[in-house]
């Protein structure tokens, strides 16, 4: 299948060339065999249960959607204007109090934990809540923060973009206050299922968020491959000048992609807020960078690239720490590290040039 | 009237004046080409005319409708067409994908259609390519491609930015012989090429521009026959 652009980034090159390639290949290997290394030796102490293992496998998977969620907002941005739009997780955290709120109503109403009806259409409220106020910011910020920047050095935007991204916290500290405010779960996922005496848990909010993610990512393929606005977003991304020629308009485009990426964005943030239970003016910091991380992860620009490179991130995170023998709070090291090695290794991602050129 | 009308065109690309003072008209299902060395401004032209550029003085009318006042998407809707220097497929979409986008300012499903089973008859090498990438595509594909999206717009009247360039000799016979395949069916066709010789034996009429500005300016014929033209852009001395 076809994906978006996928230029490289040029530290790599220096890297390459000031240490030469046999050096850069040494130290991978080196890493990798420590790494397994460390990873056998801890297996070996037998230290968690196969249930466990399954836990965090499903956890990891859950924690891969969402970020595959937010991944496709950056991925698409740059696809399209060659930006990363930093200010993205704050759109998640503007959806999250979207949610919020709109859970709040729906509690105060009686619906968030009454009929399984009633409590089902609370979440769809929810959600369409986080979408909606998500797509205002992310179209708000494209049209100030981003717009009037467009044709300046690469550099010029980023760092407007980080502004944003103060700017949009600082104001939720704010609005909101310091204090997290809890995501009381509606009722009809609030529960588990329990598999048998294996000992294997899975939480009914965490099926739900894993598969709405599956199914909006599905949702995005279809328009991204095949709508006409998909096409003109890959034709956009391609050659500005020429989509124009056939009679696209840009700039229509460009917002589209900012709403599309807000919108799993705005989701990605109620979901988050069901699956921490709390949401705060920061909340959309941390699964923001990681979410750029599963984009790199994947290939930055790269649309396919950006859903695999989440769910290994999500898988990795979950994992990670118990293998290699760490506490749970390392989780963010190996996502960074990985980032770092991604960047230093292989800048074009996993879904390289070569592959999705290849594809389509 | 003409149908092209272009008068006193005035295009930069920052301080650099490219043009000064294009002036040309096109009629009514003519082929007319503008003929000139490196750097003297064709694709310029072409570019200030499909709205890619805005010239800064000077106005272009389409059948009386001044096309200046227009952003540059909303050209094509206004019977424009380009297929521009260096064919500018999109080339990691399929080539149907290119087709389509062709007929991006059109909605009418059944035209469309009609006018896809067009382009892969006068192409069929498109045809058989039509899931295939089309930066996989040989140059001479590419400039089919290039020829049948723009051609899916249903222009009135289709810009062509040397499209003989960088082929071999045989498939430049092959472009040449389409461009008149093209016109005969009713398009009206403004031709930019550095082929003059080739040039001036489709078209009816033809543009000498020089450094920004038409220098000479007359029957296809006629040009071919003089000496200026012959010596500076036909390589006969
Ligand atoms: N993007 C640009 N920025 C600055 N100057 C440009 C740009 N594009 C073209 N020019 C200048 O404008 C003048 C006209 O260029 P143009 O591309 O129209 O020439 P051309 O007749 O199409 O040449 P060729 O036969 O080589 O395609 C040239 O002097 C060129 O250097
Ligand atoms: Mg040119």
């Amino acid at each position: 299948m076809s994906t978006l652009t996928q230029p490289k980034l040029p530290t790599s090159e220096r890297f390459s060339q000031l240490f030469g390639k046999y050096i850069y290949i040494a130290v991978g290997i080196i890493i990798v065999i420590l790494l397994i290394g460390r990873i056998i030796f801890v297996a070996r102490q037998e230290s968690y249960p196969l249930s466990y293992w399954t836990f965090q496998v499903i956890n990891g998977l859950v924690l891969g959607g969402v970020y595959a969620l937010v991944a496709l907002g950056y991925t698409l941005v740059y696809g399209i204007l060659f930006m990363i739009n930093f200010a993205h997780g704050e759109v998640l955290m503007m959806g999250g109090f979207a949610g919020f709120f709109a859970l709040q109503y729906m509690t105060s109403i009686g619906w968030a934990n009454g009929t399984a009806l009633q409590s089902t259409l609370t979440i769809v409220f929810m959600m369409l809540a986080g979408m909606i106020v998500s797509v205002i910011t992310g179209i708000v910020l494209e049209r100030l923060a981003y717009r009037p920047l467009r044709g300046a050095p690469r550099l010029v935007p980023l760092i407007s973009a980080i502004g944003a991204s103060f700017f949009l916290q600082y104001t939720a500290l704010l609005v909101f206050g310091a204090v997290p405010h809890n995501y009381r779960k509606p009722s009809v996922i609030d529960g588990v299922w329990k598999l048998g005496d294996s000992g294997i848990i899975i939480s009914y909010t965490g099926a739900f968020i894993f598969i709405t993610s599956i199914l909006m990512l599905l949702g995005l393929f279809i328009i991204v491959q095949r709508t006409k606005m998909g096409k003109a977003m890959r034709a956009v991304a391609e050659d500005k000048h020429i989509a124009a020629l056939m009679g696209i308009d840009v700039n229509k485009v460009i917002v589209f992609t900012f709403a599309l990426g807000s919108a799993l964005a705005g989701a990605g943030g109620v979901m988050l807020g069901l699956h921490n239970t709390v949401i705060r003016f920061n909340t959309g910091f941390l699964p923001g960078l990681k979410a750029f991380t599963a984009a790199v992860l994947g290939g930055i620009g790269n649309v396919l690239g950006a859903m695999i490179g989440s769910l290994l991130l999500g898988l990795l995170e979950a994992l990670g720490p118990s293998a290699l023998g760490l506490p749970t709070e390392y989780k963010d090291v190996i996502a960074f590290s990985v980032l770092v090695l991604v960047l230093i290794f292989r800048p074009s991602g996993i879904v390289g040039e070569v592959l999705s050129e290849k594809k389509a | 009237m003409a149908m092209l009308e272009v008068k006193n065109i005035h295009t930069y690309y920052g301080n650099i004046h490219a043009l000064k003072g294009v002036s040309l008209h096109v009629d009514q299902g003519e082929i007319v080409t503008l003929i000139g060395a490196n750097g003297a401004g064709k694709t310029t032209t072409l570019r200030t005319i499909s709205g890619l550029l805005k010239p800064r003085q000077g106005t272009i009318f389409l059948n009386g409708d001044d096309l200046t006042k227009y952003p540059d998407h909303e050209i094509v809707y206004q019977g424009i067409a380009m297929v521009p220097e260096g064919r500018g497929v999109f080339s990691r979409l399929t080539v149907l994908e290119n087709i389509e986008l062709g007929a991006y300012s059109r909605s009418d499903r059944g035209e469309i259609e009609a006018n896809t089973q067009r382009v892969f008859q006068m192409f069929p090498r498109l045809e058989e390519r039509a899931k295939q990438v089309a930066g996989t595509l040989s140059g001479g594909e590419q400039q089919m491609l290039a020829t049948g999206r723009a051609l899916m717009a249903n222009p009135k009247i289709l810009l062509m930015d040397e499209p003989s360039m960088g082929l071999a000799p045989i498939l430049v016979e092959g472009v040449f012989d389409t461009i008149v395949e093209i016109n005969k069916e009713g398009t009206t066709i403004l031709l930019v090429e550095q082929n003059a010789l080739m040039a001036l034996q489709v078209a009816d009429r033809g543009y000498v521009i020089q450094t920004g500005e038409i220098v000479l300016n007359d029957t296809a014929e006629n040009l071919r026959r003089n000496p200026e033209v012959q010596s500076a852009y036909l390589g006969i001395n």
